[in-house]
């Protein structure tokens, strides 16, 4: 039988299964966005032209272990702990199936272990998209696969848990959005994983010789089901958190439940045909194909995320003009606790996901454009903006409530927690600019040596273009520093972090903790005010941002061929 | 599907559409793996098959 505590802090009736398993996964999570973001800053220390720090062998090796581990390893196991938090937790609910959690995450765990020893051996430096014919060693493929499959149990879990909630009567009407936002990441990981294990399993019998060959095409199709999809589990998982901290420091609710649910639909509906936004320039497949899944598809899921990006301002905005912040358009804004890390990170994961993420995806995402910036460091400038300053930054964000408020210990070094969110955010934003910057001139991803030295035919960037492969380095340093003292932050306060006083005690100064957070983030209701005029005036400047930016890209292609 | 008939509080009211349709995460699940499967998945894989061999 299910056996439950009270967290002290929240009130919320809190499963023990849920509460061990929560923390397993997060902290699991942690460590390997430290082995990781490792690799990342090797890889910017060698782009960077004055330093090129690791020889050609070693770049693609940790290349190659960068990308699996941020981005699967990491947001994958952090998300597992969101799923079971926002079910079991946010519902007040007892968690269905314990043994299966734990079974998925040993399974996830050994998975990630067994491709890690894959790619540091040296003989599967084939990057996480692993494009055949380059082959990488079979256990590199098992370890995917069976972390694939440990994940899919994880959503099962949260089915499960959901359907019996519902079932036992723990909630009242429907889900909360937060949980609405989460169940939204659950559905599309399991097309994710479902295409993994399409292609995945008969490239693995390929590794082990039982096949003769993999076609490449047919490889990049399904893959990238897997694999633009599993950046939607992220977002949708992102934006869930920002739903949870405006309800949590703000009590704030959604301006219209509805409104955010439906934008979460369009998610379920449409952001995983986007994936086709990968096989713009593939040849053999259809423009009717290519336009439809990436164009009218894709756009109706981009309105998803603008009225997202919309209602968690405007959720916020609404709950600190009741507050009495009514003054001019900005109060509610200026007076937010800037000092708080939860609030700073996802603050600044909203503003930095929309502008460096949102619009350059929409750019790259249109068939003409593409042709701009396809196979240039840009993609990893774009995404860096997405999946680092977005759903990482995020994901530190709700780790300073999430750490202290289930494991009941003060963090240890709230002073450097203060600077946190700005250092990385603001690191990570300027290297994606950078990268950006770099890739419209040209500068190639997934490249050793832009001087070409030893190649038959040499080619010269422009020196801006160094200049910026130079900054991303310095950027890289910031984010590197930033991400660590989260790290520290993280497994200091688990380690030897001071008990919490509980309740009595004041709250911290900065952090208007609301005791409404039971309230705002576990039941389902809308704010029921559109009065939020410094938040559509902030969506104005966004728009008009977008339009620029992408109407001046036109004028570039047009330069670009050269047609006249 | 039971979880169709009734509303939140049991009344008899019906319940629109779209509330039913948000409120299923059965049906959201099975909408979200059917229709990027055929829009995506089998109609990429059936234009790549159609790519003739070369000889
Ligand atoms: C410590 C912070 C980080 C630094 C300094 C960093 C830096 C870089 C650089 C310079 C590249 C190489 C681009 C190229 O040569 O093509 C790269 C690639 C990449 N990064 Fe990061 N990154 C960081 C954090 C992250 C995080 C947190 C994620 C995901 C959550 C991420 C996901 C990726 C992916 C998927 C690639 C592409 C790998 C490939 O092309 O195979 N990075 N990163
Ligand atoms: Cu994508």
């Amino acid at each position: 039988m299910a056996e439950f505590r009270t967290c002290p802090d929240t009130g919320f009736k809190i499963d023990l299964n849920a509460d061990k398993l929560i923390k397993w996964n997060a902290v699991t999570a942690v460590v390997f966005l430290l082995i990781g973001g490792l690799f990342g800053l090797l890889v910017a220390l060698t782009r960077w032209p004055a330093v090129h720090l690791l020889d050609a062998d070693l770049f693609y090796l940790a290349l190659t272990a960068h990308g699996l581990d941020v981005l699967l390893v990491w947001c994958i196991f952090f998300e597992i702990a969101l799923l079971y938090f926002t079910s079991a937790i946010l519902l007040n609910a007892r968690m269905v199936f314990p043994k299966i959690a734990w079974i998925g995450y040993w399974m996830m765990l050994i998975g990630a272990l067994i491709t890690n020893v894959a790619v540091l051996r040296g003989d599967s430096s084939v990057m996480f998209t692993s494009y055949p014919p380059m082959m990488a060693a079979q256990d590199f493929y098992l370890g995917i696969i069976l972390f694939a499959v440990g994940a899919l149990l994880g959503c099962l879990v949260f089915f499960a848990t959901l359907h019996v909630a519902r079932k036992e009567k723990t909630y009242e009407g429907s889900i909360p959005l937060v949980t609405f936002g989460a169940m939204t990441a659950a559905i599309i990981a399991v097309f994710t994983i479902l295409s993994g294990a399409i292609i995945l399993v008969p490239t693995w019998f390929w590794s082990l010789g039982l096949l003769s060959h993999i076609d490449t095409i047919m490889y990049r199709v399904i893959w990238w089901g897997m694999g633009h999809s599993s950046q939607q589990v992220n977002v949708a998982a992102q934006i869930a958190c920002w739903y949870a901290i405006a309800a949590i420091l703000f009590g704030a609710k959604p301006l219209s439940e509805k409104v955010s649910r439906t934008a979460f639909l369009l998610y379920i509906l449409f952001l995983q045909l986007a994936s086709a936004h990968h096989l713009l320039v593939d040849p053999g497949l259809s423009s009717e194909y290519k336009i439809f899944n990436t164009s009218y598809a894709l756009y109706l899921a981009v309105l998803g995320s603008m009225i997202h990006g919309l209602t968690v301002p405007g959720a916020i905005e609404a709950a600190q003009r009741k507050k009495g912040l009514n003054k001019g358009l900005f109060e509610w804004l200026t007076k937010a606790p800037w000092g708080n890390p939860v609030f700073a990170g996802m603050a600044l994961s909203v503003v930095l996901f929309g502008f460096l993420g949102g619009i350059s995806g929409v750019m790259m995402g249109t068939e003409q454009l593409n042709l701009i910036t396809h196979n240039t460091i840009y993609v990893p400038g774009h995404f860096h903006g997405t999946v680092v300053v977005g759903t990482t930054l995020t994901f530190m964000a709700i780790s300073y409530w999430i750490v202290p408020t289930l494991w009941q210990k003060e963090l240890v070094f709230p002073g450097l927690a203060k600077w946190q969110p700005y250092l990385f955010g603001i690191g990570m934003g300027l290297a994606a600019t950078f990268m950006m910057g770099a890739g419209t001139l040209g500068v190639p991803r997934r490249h050793w040596d832009m001087t070409f030295a030893d190649s038959a035919m040499g080619f010269d960037f422009p020196a801006a273009a160094n200049l910026m492969m130079g900054l991303n380095g310095v950027a890289a340093v910031m984010g590197s520093i930033g991400a660590a003292i989260f790290i520290l932050n993280m497994v200091g306060t688990i380690l030897w972090g001071k008990a919490k006083v509980p309740a009595a005690a004041a709250p911290a100064e900065e952090a208007p903790a609301e005791p409404n957070v039971t309230g705002a983030a576990t039941s389902y209701g809308s704010a029921g005010t559109m009065e939020v005029p410094g938040t559509f005036v902030l969506a104005m400047i966004f728009l008009v941002s977008f339009v620029l930016y992408y109407f001046v890209n036109w004028k570039y292609l047009s330069s670009v061929w050269g047609l006249s | 599907m039971s979880d169709f008939d009734t509303g939140p509080g049991g009344t008899d009211e019906k319940i629109p559409f779209m509330q039913q349709l948000l409120d299923s995460p059965l049906l959201l699940l099975v909408i979200g793996i059917v229709s990027p499967m055929v829009l995506y998945i089998v109609w990429g894989v059936m234009e790549t098959i159609a790519i003739p061999l070369a000889q």
